[in-house]
């Protein structure tokens, strides 16, 4: 159990020489507090797993320093790290049974054995592995293996933190939510650090209480589920949480004013300072943006599709060369393709070369 | 089945049945032919029933104790040269490099035994332990150690077993380090994470994710050494005295070399019957390892 402090970490695969844009981390310096459930999000590429293999130690940082609780970890082993971590796909021990497995973290450190037995049994009876304890490993599915390698994660009751990557790749869609909300809850129960490393924005949204958003080797954004949602901090936040994502569209800004295609959007604050030569955007949750029928004063769009998600109806659009997405308001219909658009300005943001602009 | 009744499918097997009969059914069925009955020459033949086949397992016979002494033989070669060949092929595999140019470099010179003919090994280490010429047999001789194939019998069995461990321990550290190559990095990492010390790391992983190619490797170099003849024919003839004449040896100097036509045919069917046991066992375990991988697979 500690605080994870990163320090100008950074990491290349080429070596500490090689040019900072090839970097699969770039420098990152944040905290982790002790007890916290953390999500790295992002596409493949995107250093995510590199991150973690850096705490965990099976790779060591080109750049940079690892602080848990303040004192300096980076040189060590990671033996001697104090982590435990779930890879992608279930590692078992063949020959061992169940309970084997899970006592295995535990025997090697010299823990004594009624306190291996009590650890094991409770570990086992979170995870509903009780009545295999004694069958051989082996034989087992590939989802009980998986919580068999969950298993050897979280018995250690000392640990740092714990780390996924990206556990749940080799389960069942239906089994996900079950073993998903079973993380949740052992969270709770194990007050354990927990980083957990995905590319699907559902299971970090619902496993995190902060997630770290990642983007080409740079952590673009760290914060609440709510916080990604309302305030993406880049564009690529935007559109990568939220289905279908932010529409992130090029404009002219000027004060309260952005215009897209000669037609002007009111905005709630006020954007004077913006830097000259930027590539300005504004960005908008589709949930804020509604399909009307065509009118003065509306954004003219013109209707592709429709998608039927169940609950909510969302229009494909397209403004001049732009794609949109927007709301599609109940008993909405327009006899052609033609349609305008109403935004919420509370929710229309400012991006500068792909970063958000506070207005004032 | 609603497949149609194709009879001239028969044409295109009958070749097959030609080739086999000749190659295999009559040369059989004319050892079986052999193996009850006996010859003075002249090519006459004189029936014996199943007589040869009591003697052979009867030790009081001449040919019962000469076969069953000889398959003792060979089965003690085989434990001696598995036990030697198994762990020290563990040990090169997992001291062979796992990246980079050497592991070619390794491949390849691990390989080279492997491509020598018998009779050229044989030959080799028949000159090599010569302690007139051969650089082994003389520098043992030379530093005190009193080594000679050719009379002592110990240094025969010692010679024979060292020959064929340099011929064959490689064909064991490759197949090893072909099951140790397809351990997935995670397992290594998974093992440093729960703090497994290098012993419980060969322990846990590398021995289990070995045991199939290990399974392979034991039983292949138990049929080749059960079956060996070329070599120690040609290092120690079988001798000194019968002391390295394994089975093969034996059959050919009860075939060619005293030309017992029945006799040769009733150990070479017992010969025969014992390597399609343990053939069966090496299909039968072999592919229950191939159900349970496929199970595996088949949750996964």
């Amino acid at each position: 159990m500690a605080r994870i402090d990163l320090v100008d970490l950074a990491h290349s695969y080429g070596g500490n020489d090689a040019p900072p844009e090839s970097f699969a981390l770039k420098p990152v310096t944040m905290t982790w507090r002790q007890g916290g459930a953390y999500a790295l999000l992002g596409p493949s590429g995107c250093g995510k797993t590199t991150l973690l293999n850096l705490i965990s130690g099976i790779v060591t940082p080109s750049r940079g320093k690892i602080l848990f609780d303040g004192t300096d970890i980076t040189p060590l082993s990671t033996q001697k790290r104090n982590i435990a971590q779930v890879f992608q796909f279930p590692v078992i021990y063949d020959t061992m049974t169940v309970g084997q497995n899970l006592a295995f973290p535990l025997k090697n450190r010299g823990v004594p054995k009624a306190e291996i037995d009590a650890r094991v049994a409770e570990i086992a009876d979170l995870l509903d592995l009780t009545p295999y304890l004694s069958r051989k490993a082996q034989r087992l599915t590939a989802d009980a293996k998986q919580k068999i390698s969950l298993g050897r994660g979280l018995v250690r009751s000392d640990v740092a933190a714990v780390l996924f990557d990206e556990p749940l790749t080799v389960i069942d869609p239906e089994l996900k939510w079950q073993l998903r909300s079973k993380l949740k809850a052992l969270h709770r129960a194990l007050d354990l650090t927990m980083i957990y490393v995905t590319h699907d924005q559902t299971e970090a949204l619902t496993f995190a209480d902060t997630v770290v958003v990642m983007h080409d080797g740079r952590v673009v954004q760290s914060g609440t589920p709510a916080e990604l949602f309302d305030k993406p901090a880049h564009t690529f936040v935007g559109y990568f949480i939220g289905s279908p994502g932010m529409n992130i569209v090029p404009a002219e800004v000027r004060g309260r004013e952005a215009r897209i295609d000669g037609h002007t959007i009111m905005l709630n604050r006020n954007y004077d300072g913006l830097p000259p030569g930027a590539k300005i955007e504004i960005g908008v949750r589709p949930e804020f943006v509604n399909v009307a029928p065509p009118g003065s004063g509306l954004l003219a769009a013109n209707i592709e599709r429709i998608d039927d998600l169940g609950r909510i109806r969302f229009a494909r659009v397209r403004v001049g060369d732009v794609k949109f997405a927007a709301r599609v308001p109940a008993r909405f219909s327009v006899p052609d393709n033609a349609a305008g658009l109403v935004f919420d300005p509370a929710h229309v943001h400012v991006y500068a070369d792909s970063l958000l602009v506070e207005g004032n | 089945m609603d497949k149609t009744v194709n009879q001239k499918a028969w044409f295109l097997v009958l070749p097959v049945f030609l080739v086999v009969a000749f190659s295999a059914v009559l040369p059989l069925m004319t050892v079986v032919n052999y193996s009850m009955q006996d010859t003075f020459g002249n090519n006459q033949f004189f029936w014996n029933g199943v007589g040869w086949f009591k003697e052979l397992l009867d030790p009081s016979t001449d040919l019962g104790g000469r076969f069953l002494a000889s398959l003792w033989r060979n089965l003690f070669f085989s434990a001696v040269i598995l036990a030697i060949e198994v762990p020290l092929g563990i040990v090169v595999a997992l001291s062979m490099p796992r990246q980079g140019w050497s592991v070619a470099a390794c491949l390849v010179i691990l390989a080279l035994p492997l491509l020598i003919p018998w009779n050229v090994v044989g030959t080799i280490w028949q000159i090599f332990g010569r302690p007139d010429i051969g650089l082994l047999g003389y520098v043992l001789n030379n530093i005190g150690i009193n080594y000679n194939y050719v009379s002592n019998e110990f240094d025969a069995w010692a010679t024979v077993i060292v020959m064929d461990v340099w011929h064959w321990t490689s064909l064991v550290a490759l197949l090893c380090y072909a099951g140790l190559k397809s351990i997935p990095d995670a397992y290594y990492q998974a093992a440093q994470i729960d703090g497994a010390s290098r012993w419980a790391v060969f322990t846990a992983i590398q021995l289990p994710k070995m045991n199939r190619v290990l399974l392979i490797a034991v039983l292949l170099r138990f049929m080749d050494s059960f079956m060996i003849y070329t070599e120690p024919f040609v290092v120690t003839g079988g001798g000194p005295g019968n002391s390295t004449t394994f089975i093969s040896i034996e059959l050919v100097k009860i075939a060619l070399g005293q030309f017992d036509l029945g006799k040769a045919a009733a150990l070479s069917l017992v010969y025969n019957i014992i390597i399609i046991i343990v053939c069966w066992v090496f299909y039968t375990v072999m592919t229950n390892a191939g159900v349970e991988r496929r199970d595996n697979k088949g949750v996964a």
